[in-house]
């Protein structure tokens, strides 16, 4: 019985640690100064993304294929979660000078 | 093409001239009074066409444009607020906000896109003269260290303006 209680322990630790996948991360990137930065970035899809804007305009990260297009207001901090792979170049729409990269690995 | 050079020269050389011809370099409540016009008048101007624009680019790139000019304003009072600095009316002043008056006098008669044309143009003339007397003239006289920081942020916010009006126009071609 308690031989085979261990065992059982051990098979669901074992199970546990291969079943539960790597922890979804949050990464902040912060617009100050018309400055993404860091301005390249690797992540992975299901990691959050904090935009934090420290300015008074409104900024927004425009991914340039599409894959996601963000509008954070002056001085406020919004979320967003990675849903693709790929290397993508986004920009601020409204402030079109301001170019970062993020990395998103699958 | 000849229209949008033409008036970003004037534009230019009025802000190059009038600066000039003071004979010395502009005082901080000077350029802090110059910047403050340059803001107020792209506001007048993007008032203007969130009216009578009818391309849907233009109208929210008029937007924009109360918006950020607004928020540059004020964070320019605030600092002026701060240093005690009394903004100080002067010659360069006089001539843009007398200039941005007749623009928007002939941008008030046009209509359509031939409005929407005009008024892009023109912000992309006025934002690349802005952004040469920031440059080259404003910035550097600047004695101030907040000022010159805040022009600074100007400079980087007006670039992004120009770009982004220049993406607009080309967009209306």
């Amino acid at each position: 019985m308690r031989p085979g209680r261990y065992r059982l322990a051990m098979a669901a630790l074992l199970f546990g640690t291969m079943a539960v996948p790597a922890h979804a991360a949050t990464i902040q990137i912060t617009m100050q100064d018309l400055v993404f930065a860091p301005a390249e970035v690797s992540a992975r899809v299901g990691d959050t993304i904090e935009w934090i804007n420290k300015d008074v305009l409104a900024h927004t990260a425009t991914a340039r294929n599409g894959d996601f297009d963000v509008t954070t207001p002056p001085k406020k901090t919004v979320t967003s979660v990675l849903k693709k792979a790929g290397s993508v170049e986004y920009y601020c729409r409204f402030h079109p000078n301001m170019k970062a990269v993020l990395t998103i690995a699958p | 093409m000849f229209v949008r050079l033409s008036a970003a020269i004037t534009a230019l050389s009025i802000l190059g001239s009038a600066a000039l011809a003071q004979g010395a370099k502009p005082t901080d409540p000077q350029i802090a009074h110059i910047a403050y016009t340059a803001g107020v008048i792209d506001i007048a101007a993007a008032k203007q066409a969130t009216t009578k624009a009818s391309n849907k680019d233009v109208k929210a790139f008029a937007q924009d444009m109360v918006r950020d000019h607004e928020a540059v304003n004020k964070q320019a009072l605030d600092l002026v607020k701060k240093l005690k600095v009394t903004p100080e009316d002067n010659d360069t002043s006089k001539t843009l906000s007398k200039q941005a008056a007749d623009k928007l006098a002939e941008l008030a008669k046009l209509k359509g896109a031939e409005y929407d044309k005009a008024y892009v143009a023109n912000e992309v003339a006025y934002h690349k003269a802005v952004n040469g007397a920031l440059e080259t003239q404003l910035i550097p006289s600047a004695s101030n260290a907040e000022l010159k920081s805040l022009l600074q942020t100007g400079l980087k916010i007006f670039q992004g303006h120009e770009q982004h009006a220049e993406q607009v126009a080309a967009k209306l071609k």
